[in-house]
Order: structure tokens, then sequence, then C-alpha cells
């Protein structure tokens, strides 16, 4: 059993390093346009963060995990030499943590999801097989790599439409936004809560039908658009400040609808992208434990929450500087823009985490920023950059499998 | 984002690349928003606008013939008008062609340019009348500091139109934000005709008194009139170029 407990180590080693990683870098995405919009003060950001990552890891996370845990790689062919999986999928997590830390003292804009899946490919099809990979699933998730950010870009574009139409265009914006933001947060909430309730909640062993979850998501959606509508309430307008920003007293009602769709995307990005760190850890770990590759084991819920709490220390120790660094930089991102964004990529999101299909939160958030800009929402978008997110897409995928590849060879080589 | 200019967040004299390149850990969501070219607007129209209204001081000083009070009050003209040239330098810098925005680059750029003009016109104006140390005579002095405040008006309410930028860029260019701007612009119209009677009733008023002046004085007067009153006129073409951007 000694080599086992090698790879458990090894495994969770990595796999919280990545998670680590995740916290420290890319959940600023979510964040940050909270702070700069100022709705959440860095401490509330930190807080908001730490616990929705968690709860998205652990009740939303489930599906992706299994995804890259067993969906990629196929076990079939490796019943005879389980321990090859093993070292596949710790030369994985080593090989994207790898690529992510190089990429990010560049300074290229790579993904997480990306760079997992890449690794994951890579060491299956050269140090397994070409057979061994399920191309038919990669297909769809690189399909879906495509499709996600133009989701939430279309979505985005929609939602702002509506906000200019039914608010900002009106004679007066602040009596439209203080009725029509409650219905924003309802469907903020009830989305999210819907997705977690009917794809989630089975993973910690909690089976609701159809109809209760549809009617326990409305209850919760219903109650925070109330505590919304109170919050907001009590929001009196600004008439200094109004004198020169009309919108002034405006934004700061969309600033409590941003609050919510923050949470949910901390909880869209717990679900998808801990999911990453923390699938192949699931697949050493299930491995390991039985001997054999089992297709039906269950996913142990301290491995999701191994990664919840490796984010949380990533927030802590790196994560909050980053924030504030992005949060400064995004003004543009004013609450009523960056609710539409954050929205409709939360909603793209966590109902891809739900159908287990890990994508690039980041890149779909990007998406759907670039759909309030089509919006005519954004004041000056950089299309370099938008180009450079489109190298570094193609980019990251064969240097991930590459890094596997190298790093596989390794650890069979070296590993008991 | 509030109404007030936070100086730090661009006009710092940094350029975007630099950012890029100083931080290390960049961030894909903090770098894909270009530098927005609205708040700069904003605060150049407001230095134009700040520098115009020196003038008033300026003339004053000058009807009286105290031109040690008109030389401090030239320096700050030349102050303001350069402060504006450099921020409009750097707008332009970070206006790269690759930028996608709700409305052409080119009718920010041209919109900056007429701003810039406020400023420019004022330091020719002034700069003749310190030259020269050119006397306005006393019998239309009065018609003439009235005239100037006239211009002054029209380059405030320029300000004014310009500051609605942000609501503009905000409500997509549609609703009752641009009636808010279109009124305005209209006001800003009516002042520019305003001053345009004015510069009317001076010239004829000049040249009531024109034979009792020495003649290069006399001709140096009309043009500083004609300067003067490009100030509105200036002022009236922010007014067009923000229309134009509201026909988008």
């Amino acid at each position: 059993m000694e080599a086992e407990l090698v790879y458990i180590g090894l495994a969770a080693l990595f796999g919280i390093f990545m998670a680590w990683g995740i916290g420290a870098n890319d959940v600023a995405n979510a964040m940050a346009t909270s702070v700069g919009s100022k709705a959440l003060t860095i401490k509330q950001a930190i807080l908001v963060a730490a616990v929705f990552e968690f709860l998205g890891a652990v009740l939303a996370g489930g599906e992706v995990t299994s995804t890259i845990r067993k969906g990629i790689v196929d076990a079939d062919l490796l019943s005879d030499s389980p321990e090859l999986l093993i070292y596949g999928m710790l030369a994985s997590l080593l090989a994207a943590g790898t690529w992510l830390f190089i990429a990010s003292k560049n300074g290229w804009p790579v993904s997480t999801t990306h760079s997992i899946v890449g690794a994951i490919v890579g060491f299956a099809a050269v140090g397994i097989g070409i057979d061994a990979v399920q191309w038919g699933q990669v297909g769809t998730i690189v399909i879906s790599w495509v499709v996600s950010p133009l989701t939430a870009g279309f979505i985005a574009y929609l939602i702002y439409r509506s906000v200019q139409r039914l608010i900002l265009r009106q004679d007066d914006p602040l009596a439209k936004a203080k009725r029509y933001v409650p219905v924003y947060i309802f469907f903020a909430a009830f989305t999210i809560t819907l997705v977690t309730i009917l794809k989630g909640l089975q993973h910690v062993g909690l089976t609701i039908s159809l109809r209760d979850s549809y009617i326990l998501a409305t209850a919760i959606a219903v109650g925070i658009a109330l505590i919304g509508a109170f919050a907001i309430r009590r929001i009196q307008p600004d008439k200094k400040a109004e004198k020169h920003q009309h919108f002034y007293t405006v934004e700061r009602v969309f600033g409590i609808l941003m609050v919510v769709t923050a949470c949910g995307m901390a909880f869209a990005h717990g679900s998808n992208d801990v999911a990453n760190a923390i699938g192949p850890v699931a697949a050493v770990v299930s491995v390991a434990q039985n001997g054999v590759i089992t297709a039906k084991a269950a996913l142990p819920i301290w491995v999701l929450m191994l990664g919840g709490i490796g984010i949380v220390i990533g927030l802590a120790t790196y994560g909050r500087h980053v924030i504030a660094t992005v949060g400064k930089k995004i003004t543009q991102l004013t609450p009523s823009r960056g609710f539409a964004a954050e929205l409709a990529a939360a909603t793209t999101i966590v109902i891809a985490s739900g159908t287990g299909i890990p994508i690039s939160t980041t890149h779909t958030l990007v998406g759907a920023v670039l759909g309030v800009g089509m919006a005519r929402g954004i004041e000056a978008i950089d299309l370099r950059v938008v180009a450079r997110i489109l190298v570094s897409w193609v980019v990251t995928i064969p240097a991930g499998a590459f890094l596997a590849v190298v790093f596989f060879f390794i650890f069979k080589t070296i590993l008991p | 984002m509030t109404g007030s200019f936070p100086k730090a967040l661009w006009y710092d004299g940094t350029t975007n690349q630099g950012r890029i390149g100083r931080t290390k850990m960049t961030n894909v969501l903090a770098n894909i928003f270009g530098s927005s070219p609205v708040q700069p607007l904003e605060r150049h129209i407001e230095i134009a606008f700040r520098c115009a209204k020196q003038l008033r001081a300026f003339f004053a000083a000058a009807v009286e013939g105290n031109w040690d009070q008109a030389v401090v009050v030239r320096n700050e003209i030349e102050k303001l008008e350069h402060e504006a040239d450099d921020l409009k330098k750097n707008i332009r810098l970070r206006l790269p062609k690759s930028l996608f925005m709700p409305v052409p680059r080119e009718d920010l750029l041209e919109l900056l340019l007429v701003q810039d003009k406020i400023a420019n016109r004022t330091k020719d104006v002034s700069g003749i009348v310190l030259g020269r140390k050119m006397q306005i005579p006393p019998a239309i002095a009065e018609q003439f500091l009235e005239f100037v405040d006239r211009n002054i008006d029209a380059a405030k309410q320029a300000r004014k139109s310009v500051r609605e930028l942000d609501e503009l860029f905000t409500s997509g260019f549609r609703g009752a934000e641009v009636d808010l701007v279109s009124a305005l612009i209209e006001e800003l119209d009516q002042i520019e005709t305003d001053t345009d009677d004015k510069q009317a009733a001076l010239r004829a008023a000049l040249f009531a008194i024109e034979d009792t002046l020495n003649p290069v004085n006399a001709v140096f007067m009309y043009q500083v009139i004609e300067l003067t009153g490009e100030i509105a006129d200036m002022a009236e073409r922010v007014g067009r170029r923000l229309e134009l951007l509201l026909s988008h």
C-alpha cells in the first residue's frame, strides 16, 4: 500500500497547488468587477468568493470532475495496467500547473481548462495510444469552448439591451431601476439555484424530484429577490453626485444586483474550474484505493473539498491583491454593464458545469463582455487583446499536451 | 463611475502598453478594456473651458491698462492651453485603430480637435492683445467685455454638453439622454447666434469710431473681435460633433 499513499499524496499536493493557482489568479475575474464598481469592498469580495467558490466546487463541481476523471481517457484500455492512468493524471496536473505558471509569468491569457484537457489528451494519445482518447467527448468539449463564449456573449447582449430599453433610456431611470432590478435578481438567483439543485445536489447525496426542484429554486430566488428589493428601497438618490453623473444612484441600485451576480459568478467558477484541478486527483485516488479502474466509483467528497480549500488559500494569500489590481483597471465595467456580463457568463458556465462540460470561465466572461460591447455598452474594447486570447487558446492545448507527455514518461520511469 | 475626473486613471503620462509590460501577472479581463476616451474627453473640455474663462480677467486687465495683471492671466492661459494640448496628444495616442467602440473613432478625434481649438483661439487672441499692449477703445470697452462674456458662455455650454458623454455611452446613444443632449446643443446654438449678433453690433460700433483710432490698432481690433468670436464658433462646432455622435 506504500505506493498508493505516495500516489494519493502526490495527487493531493499537485491538485491543491493547481487549486491554489486558480484561487490566486482566476478568481479575480469573477470578483474584480464587483470590487471595481464598488459594489463590494475587497474584504467582502474575498468572503463572497471564499464561500461561493467553495460551495460551487462542492455542490456543483461533481459533473465536470467526473468528465475530467473518466470522460476523456478510455479506461477500458487501461484495465490491465491501472498505474498508467495514475502516472498520466499526475503528469497532467503537473503539466497544466507548470504551463499556467509559465503563462502567468509571461502575461499570456491562458485557460486552466484548456491546459488540463490538453494535458490529459496529450498523455493519453502519446503515452497510451490514439485509441485511448475518447475523441467524441473531446470533440464535444472543444466545440463547447467555441460555443460557450458565443452563448455568453449573446445572452449578455440580450440582457444589456433589455436594461437599456427598460431602464437606462427612460425618463426616470431610477424609478425604473428600482422596479426592474429585483426581477433581474430573481432570474439570476433562479438560474443558478436551479442548475445547482438539478445537477449538483446528487453528488452530496441529495435527490429532489424535478417538480420540487423548480418549486425550491423559485422559492429561494423569490427570497433573494425580496432581500434585494429591500436593500434597493433603502438607496436614496444622491443629488450632488447625480449632478455630475445622472446614473449615479441608478448604478448603485445595479450594485445590489451585482452582489448577487458576483456570488453566482464565484459559484459558477468554483463549479467548473475547481473541478479541473480536482478531476485528476479524483481519478488517482479512485484507482489507487481500489487497485482497478472502476468507472462507477463514487467521487469522494473530501476531494472536492480539497479543491475548495485550495482556492480559498489562493484567494487569501495572493488573490486579494490581484482582485484589487484588476478592480482598479476595469472601471468601464459599471454595475449595469458588469452585471449583464456576469449574469450571462455565470448562467452559461453553470449550465455547462451541470452537463459536465469543462469550459473556460475566463473566456466565457470575455465573450460576455464583448456581448455587452456589441450592445454599444462599453466605451472601448481592445481587439488586440481579444486576438491574443484567441492565439493563446490555440497554443495552450499542444503546450499542455507536450508537457504532459514529458512528465508522463518521467513518472513512468521514476515512480514505483 | 462618478462624474468627477479621476486624474490618476488616465492622465498620468503612462501608456497602456507600458502597463501591460510592467505587470508580470497580467489579467485578461483587465487588459481587454482599452483606455476609454470618455473621461479624458470630458476632462479636456473642462481644461479648454477654464482656459477660455481666463479671457474675462485678461480683458478686464487690458481695458484698465493693467499689463502686469494681464501677464499673470496670460501665463495661466498658456499653462492651460499646454495642458489641453498634452491631454489631446495623450488621448490620440491611446485611441489605436484596434479599439472597438460604439461610435466611430474619427468622430471622437474630430470632437477632440474642435475642443482643443477653444483653448487655441484663447491663446491666440490673448497673445495679440498682450504683444501689442492693445488699448481697447473706451467707447466700446463695455460692449466688448459683454461680447467676451457671451463667448465664454458658449464654451461653458459646450462643456456642459460634452459632460454628458459618459451618460450617452451608458444609454447607448438612445432615449431620454439623447433628448437631453439635443436640448443642450440647441441652447448652445442660441448662445452662438447671440455672440454673432453681438459681434456684428460691436463691429458697427468700432466702425463708427475707427477714424479716431490709430489705423493699425483699428485693424488689429477687428482681428481681436474676429478671433474672440471664433471661441463661440468652436463651441458650436463641439455641439455639431456631439450631434453627429447622437445620430449613430
